[in-house]
């Protein structure tokens, strides 16, 4: 039995989505920058793209842009935010458990001569407002704060900190990194505050290397990507047509009935953590009913190095991720679990297990039966 | 300019009656590197000498590199050849060669002649001077000198007339295939690649052997290995890797023996095992990446715990080397990069925060009798579902 329990990585790719790209690879091939026919048909699924997507958010067409994956969003909405409005402010603020492309960028914009503050989690892995309320001072211009975490599954205030960052400054720009929320929850980011969002289209069954930033029309971002000006300037080089195209269809197929399928997948998290939790020695992270992302699931594991785990279960055709991946060699913890202030003797061995619309309860029933099978095995064997 | 070159190799000079087959061997290993090379090539065996003639255009630095790979290779001379139109036109060619490799000509020079086609019209000592006379008039900077010139200038007369100068040195040592094969003991480290590499330096065909622990170890450890015997293998020629599953055997040791002599015990049974394949297989030796104490294991009094077990030779070459100078190697053949890639390894995983330092081979050995009951036939499954892939660069 084959079970891939790692969705929070990538997803399976849709049957749908894989047609309509080789049609339009083999078929409809033209750069949708060309005059003559082949490119006005292509240039027609980048309005359908765009069509599908502004329609899904609620928000203009002309607010869509189409990127290479989430990292590149995070990259323009944090780079491009920031130096467009730098006279207004040189101050940042995100937290402490966003995704490396965001942190990673912040790193290259403190170079820069910004200032960043990181914004520290409670022990389910939630920012609170109060200290996003204490961090905004007049330079601040920007707020970054991921939706759902891609560890934890945490989820973040955003309605709330939308509405107490415009309260303080309604110039802050807000961004929300979404590449863990979007297709799972209806986000609308008129009605939330948000200026920015990232998405990623292999997270929802889509093809890997495209994305978009929703970029709200009022707000100034400047581009990082020069060159022959395609989409308005703002991210030159020729459109991934085959991938955005794909994407769209993905948000499509993603969003019908996605109530009905998210409901299914609170309750197959909720009997996963139930079963999961009488296992000995098992330790469950941040939040698990509808105040949490509900494909995502941390779990830590006494005694048992994750890698080990992760390995065994391989062998047993479960795919699943390693909290941190570090060898004994070159340990490498992950920042969200040191934020949530989890025990050292848990860092290095917790184990995510991510779900998609696809995954069944049955699939499920087998990896508890086999962690109940291995957990005890694996622990007779350990480091001294 | 270049359409050959000459292969000089040192130490096979000396071998008597079997210099025919280091000559052999040194062509195959020639063609193996060759092949990798966009152009054909023939490779040529005359009068003590091997050439590298190229039948078509060809990439120079290209062929160059993949020559440095071949074992038993001294020098790379590029040769330029020339048709035989008269002595006239033969001293404006050399002229010519001269400017071009030469561009300063403030240099002293000597000009070698053998004539292998004995119809020439000149001696080979005519040759010298009137090529060597002809030169001086062309250029009144260089000087002649027949003790210690600069450049020493080669001409060999044979249907076409060769000209060569420069020497671009060879990796040395012995073809490959001249002295039997050895079983080289394959970690994903940085020492073992470079143990395999030095082995086959002296003409040691390569076979090896991994130890594989999954769980405990990922495939990406595996794949590492894989790797590094790949790039091992672009010196040494194609490569059996053993891939040995150690996981029971080791966690049988697990349960049975003291804690600290886990590794010891565990790389006694590596021992055994590659033995094993190595007599099965036709090895004459093993080889290991081991330095004096570099690590626990590796102190004198492990070492001979380890040793214990052998009844074949074990070859070390890294032994009396410095970490520095082991890395210095790695750079050198490519493989660190890939040797430092953080994937735990098997001798990692269940290693004891104090490892004995001093094992005592008695007392080892008592130990290693709490294992009768099983051992053997857990040593028979690992053999038995061994897995071999055939490597080559």
């Amino acid at each position: 039995m084959e079970v891939y329990l790692d969705n929070s990585a990538t997803t399976r790719c849709l049957p749908s989505v894989a047609e309509l790209m080789t049609k339009i690879m083999c078929e409809d091939y033209g750069n949708p920058s060309s005059m003559h026919r082949k490119g006005v048909e292509s240039e027609k699924y980048l309005r359908y793209a765009r069509e599908v997507i502004a329609k899904n958010l609620k928000v203009q067409e002309k607010e869509i842009l189409f990127t290479s994956g989430g990292t590149e969003s995070d990259n323009i909405a944090l780079i491009g935010a920031a130096f467009a409005n730098y006279r207004a402010g040189q101050h940042i603020i995100t937290t402490a458990i966003e995704h490396p492309a965001i942190l990673q960028t912040c790193a290259y914009l403190e170079e820069q001569g910004f200032q960043v503050t990181y914004l520290p989690v409670d022990s389910n892995g939630r920012i609170r407002l109060s200290d996003l309320d204490a961090a905004i001072t007049n330079e601040t211009i920007l707020v970054s704060i991921m939706h759902t975490n891609n560890e934890i599954g945490s989820l973040q205030p955003i309605a709330e900190a939308g509405q107490l960052i415009k309260k303080r400054n309604p110039n802050i720009i807000f961004h929300v990194d979404a590449v863990q929320g979007y297709g799972k929850f209806r986000i609308h980011p008129k009605k939330m505050n948000i200026d920015l969002l990232s998405v990623s289209a292999h997270k929802i069954h889509g093809p890997k290397g495209v994305g978009f930033l929703y970029i709200n029309d009022k707000v100034k971002v400047k581009p990082i990507i020069f060159g022959g000006g395609q989409q308005k300037g703002m991210r030159s080089g020729t459109e991934n047509v085959a991938g955005i195209a794909g994407m769209a269809k993905a948000v499509e197929e993603i969003y019908e009935n996605l109530d009905e399928k998210v409901s299914r997948l609170y309750v197959l998290k909720a009997k996963f953590v139930e079963q999961m939790s009488h296992l000995e020695g098992i330790k469950i992270n941040g939040l698990t009913g509808i105040e949490s992302a509900p494909h995502v699931v941390s779990v830590s594991i006494e005694g048992v190095r994750s890698e080990v785990v992760l390995h065994a279960l391989e062998d047993k055709g479960i795919y699943v991720s390693a909290g941190s991946a570090c060898a004994s060699n070159k340990p490498a913890f992950s920042a969200t679990l040191k934020a949530i202030g989890i025990e050292k003797q848990y860092l290095d061995s917790t184990l995510r297990f991510s779900f998609s619309t696809f995954t069944t309860e049955e699939e499920l029933d087998y990896t508890v039966r086999q962690m109940y099978d291995l957990i005890p095995m694996l622990r007779r064997y350990t480091r001294h | 300019m270049y359409k050959s070159f000459l292969i000089k190799y040192a130490e096979i000079g000396v071998k008597g009656k079997n210099r025919y087959i280091f000559e052999d061997r040194l062509c195959d290993q020639i063609r193996y590197a060759l092949k990798r090379c966009e152009g054909e090539f023939e490779i040529r065996k005359t009068q003590g000498r091997i050439y590298v003639d190229a039948l078509s255009e060809f990439d120079f630095d290209e062929v160059v590199e993949n020559l440095k790979t071949v074992f038993g290779i001294s020098g790379i001379c590029p040769v330029v050849q020339v048709e035989d139109e008269g002595f006239e036109k033969l001293c404006e060619d050399v002229i010519a060669y001269m400017d071009k490799v030469y561009p300063d000509k403030n240099l002293t020079f000597k000009v070698e002649t053998r004539r292998a086609r004995k119809n020439y019209p000149k001696e080979s000592m005519e040759v010298n001077c009137d090529i060597g006379a002809a030169l001086l008039n062309a250029y009144s900077e260089m000087r002649v000198d027949v003790h210690k010139p600069d450049v020493m200038l080669h001409i060999e007369i044979r249907e076409k007339i060769y000209i060569y100068s420069t020497v671009i040195p060879g990796p040395g040592g012995l073809p490959i295939g001249t002295n039997g094969k050895g079983m080289l003991l394959l970690s994903g480290g940085i020492d073992s690649p470079v143990a395999g590499y030095m082995i086959s330096k002296r003409g040691v065909k390569l076979d090896a052997v991994y130890f594989n622990a999954p769980p405990y170890t990922s495939d990406r450890a595996k794949q590492k290995v894989i790797d590094l015997a790949r790039l091992v293998s672009k010196y040494s020629g194609p490569i059996n890797l053993h891939i040995i599953n150690f996981t029971d055997i080791q966690l049988y040791i697990y349960e049975k023996c003291p804690h600290d002599e886990l590794t010891i015990i565990m790389r006694r049974y590596m021992m055994r095992i590659a033995q094993q394949i190595a007599e099965n297989t036709g090895s004459l030796g093993l080889i290991t990446g081991e330095s004096i104490g570099q690590v626990a294991s590796q102190t004198m009094q492990s070492l001979a715990a380890t040793n214990d077990v052998c009844t074949m030779p074990v070859y070390r070459p890294c032994i009396g080397m410095d970490k520095q100078e082991i890395v210095e190697i790695s750079e050198k053949i490519n493989t660190y990069e890939t040797s430092i890639l953080p994937y735990e390894d098997c001798c990692t995983i269940f290693v004891a925060k104090h490892p004995v330092t001093k094992p005592n081979v008695n007392v080892i050995r008592r130990h290693e009798t709490n294992l009768e009951e099983r051992i053997d036939e857990l040593v028979r499954v690992a053999l038995e579902t061994d897995e071999v892939l055939h490597i080559e660069w």
